[in-house]
């Protein structure tokens, strides 16, 4: 059961949400939509769902043209960001509402609405009305409501940005065990590139209404294949600098001069655009000889596990992020070494070229 | 350490105070000093107890003008409140006719009540008005100052003209207020149009549609202007309603007393079917 969007766009008079996408989708994979507000996930979603219609191309599911099969007849669900459930109806009859429009027989549906419940913990709470639930126990209802009718494409539409960070915890450890085994095509929107990477499966990072890069999830982190890829997969964001290789000499902006080794010295002269992940820019007491630099401390943010730490170097900011606590004070002068073997590079106009 | 005091606070509440004191409290309390007493001229009193209230009760005349107010009540909810979902349903929800409907649908709620009730009592008009010389050059024979049925019916089309538009619009900007997201997660589930009514639709207007019928309820139960204006209360007595009665009583026959004692039951009725109908509503929700 294959989906495969084939030159599709979506424009709506002068605006233009999808630029024009083409991809593939396997049976039994988890793909995260990874992109920022108003980067095309929600548009690219309801798409492929068919709740809006492509501008122009086609939507293959399983070979078969269903560019212009109603939703209804597409075997889909989705899940939203709103708890969105029958306000009326008990949490019983709510996840049993699809397969009563499929005209399912009573008994079957007893039995599969009891299992799903019991999977995502609601058994206690299948006579309430959704209004007696808590957010978490809502949007469970509403996942119940999607995964009950065995679909063959399912889409959680940032499912968990409604509710508290407890619970959010929670429900991500069990929506990965909900569709295991399954054959579904499962679609999970986030703006979140840390929930991207505890998902796994596959990623697509989107930006400005277009998939930059798709795979999986771990290659699309560790090789981005453009600046703009790597930039939408990165939180805190990445250090990017404008740098000009000449021989075995780096040259960060005007000033800072560092050893080009390893495969960097393989690269042709020229100018590039490096980008460095945060954690890979480490605080540091000792003077390193290479890949020195000192700063003066902007902002810090500490969560106890980690250290966030903004610092200014010649008039540009720079993101360290660091395992443990680093009590730096703002305003004051520090040291901090680049790790140079995990920076990748991009020609100017944005493309990996290692 | 001695804990002090700043009673500033009530001072800001003392204009509302004195506001509600003159516009409500002190009123209401002359209506009460009327209603338990026998008023003769010169500003002489005498006590008479709750005389007033038992012979209110037991009028004839009175049950007759209830009876009539609460129908003519029961008719107009049960058009306009229908009609009104019914309209705001078929509204459009977004583009260029959206404030076009919202301002044709506001039009008649501009108009004072006066007003419409002239309008309607010359458009009625069995020989010169649009209305009344169509419905007769049908056949019917209709003459809003000699039939009750005529005047009955003039009423209610006025009322159904004049405040549809409310309910229209309470429930309008209730709909509006629905996320897009119940719509698509009915589409998906396949739901019918009738399911999407009664299962998301209906239920996330209770609200304001429980708001609509109270202040429909409520203003048409104390419907004055337009009768007076169109008949009179006539023919004979078949719309005087609570209020035209209530003011030919005080008023006309100058039964102080009384029509005191008359309107505060007749507050009371309202207030009673107003509170049970808004508990009812609101009983099977947690705070």
């Amino acid at each position: 059961m294959t989906l495969e969007l084939q030159a599709i766009t979506r424009r709506e008079g002068t605006a233009t949400y999808i630029y024009e996408t083409s991809q593939v989708f396997q049976p039994g994979t988890f793909n995260v939509l990874l992109g920022a507000t108003r980067s095309g996930k929600t548009t690219l979603m309801q798409v492929m769902a068919g709740i809006q219609k492509p501008s122009t191309g086609r939507i293959l599911h399983n070979g078969k043209d269903v560019t212009q099969t109603a939703v209804q007849k597409r075997n889909v669900s989705m899940v939203y960001q709103q708890f969105i459930n029958y306000p009326m109806l008990s949490v019983y009859e709510n996840i049993a509402s699809p397969l009563r429009v499929a005209g399912i027989a009573e008994v079957d549906i007893k039995q599969r609405v009891g299992k799903v419940a019991e999977l995502l913990r609601l058994t206690p709470m299948l006579q309430r009305r959704p209004s007696e639930l808590s957010g978490g126990q809502q949007q469970r209802t509403a996942i119940a409501r999607a995964v009950v009718k065995d679909s063959d494409l399912i889409f959680l539409d940032e499912p968990l940005a409604n509710l508290d960070y407890k619970l959010r915890e929670e429900l991500r450890e069990e929506l990965p065990k909900l569709f295991a085994g399954r054959n579904a095509i499962v679609f999970y929107a986030t703006t979140e590139p840390h929930e991207a990477l505890l998902f796994g499966g596959n990623t697509a990072t989107l930006h400005e209404g277009r998939i930059v890069q798709y795979g999986p999830t771990a290659e699309v982190y560790r090789q981005p294949n453009s600046l703009l890829s790597a930039r939408v997969f990165s939180d805190p964001p990445i250090n990017v600098l404008h740098v000009e290789k000449r021989g075995g000499t780096l040259t960060l902006g005007s000033d800072i001069k560092w050893k080009a080794a390893g495969p960097i010295a393989s690269l042709s002269d020229g100018t590039y655009e490096m980008g460095l992940r945060p954690h890979h820019v480490l605080p540091t007491s000792a003077r390193e000889k290479d890949t020195q630099l000192s700063g003066q401390v902007l902002v810090t943010e500490i969560s106890g596990s980690e250290s966030v730490v903004h610092f200014d170097v010649h008039g540009r900011t720079w993101v360290s992020q660091a395992a443990g606590v680093h009590p730096l004070k703002v305003g004051d002068i520090a040291h901090f070494k680049a790790d140079l073997a995990h920076s990748i590079f991009f020609t100017p106009q944005g493309q990996r070229v290692l | 350490m001695k804990k002090t005091y700043n009673n500033k606070a009530w001072f800001f509440v003392l204009p509302v105070f004195i506001m509600v004191a003159f516009n409500a409290l002190v009123p209401l309390m002359t209506v009460v000093n009327y209603s338990v007493q026998e008023t003769f001229g010169d500003n002489v009193f005498t006590w008479s107890g709750v005389q007033w209230f038992s012979d209110t009760l037991t009028s004839d005349r009175f049950h007759a003008a209830l009876l009539r107010q609460l129908e003519f009540s029961a008719i107009v909810l049960a058009i306009e409140i229908p009609l009104g979902l019914f309209i705001a349903l078929n509204m459009p929800k977004k583009g260029f006719w959206v404030p076009v409907c919202l301002v044709l649908m506001s039009l008649p709620l501009l108009i004072p009540w006066n007003v419409v009730g002239a309008i309607w009592n010359i458009m009625a008009l069995p020989d010169l008005g649009l209305l009344g010389r169509a419905i007769n050059s049908l056949g019917i024979p209709y003459n809003y100052t000699r039939q009750p049925y005529s005047a009955w019916f003039t009423l209610v089309l006025m009322d159904v003209w004049h405040w549809t538009s409310l309910v229209t619009l309470l429930c309008y900007a209730g709909l509006v207020s629905i996320p897009d997201a119940y719509y698509q997660a009915a589409k998906i589930d396949g739901a019918r149009p009738w399911a999407v009514f009664r299962y998301i639709q209906l239920p996330k207007l209770r609200h304001v549609m429980t708001i609509a019928v109270l202040l429909r309820f409520m203003d048409s139960f104390m419907i004055y202007t337009e009768p007076q204006v169109m008949t009179g209360g006539g023919p004979g007595s078949s719309t005087t309603f609570l209020s035209l009665d209530l003011v030919k009583t005080a008023i006309g026959q100058f039964d102080l007393g009384p029509a005191a004692a008359m309107s505060l039951i007749y507050f009371l009725i309202i207030l009673v079917i107003s509170w049970l109908f808004y508990t009812l509503m609101m009983r099977n929700e947690e705070a």
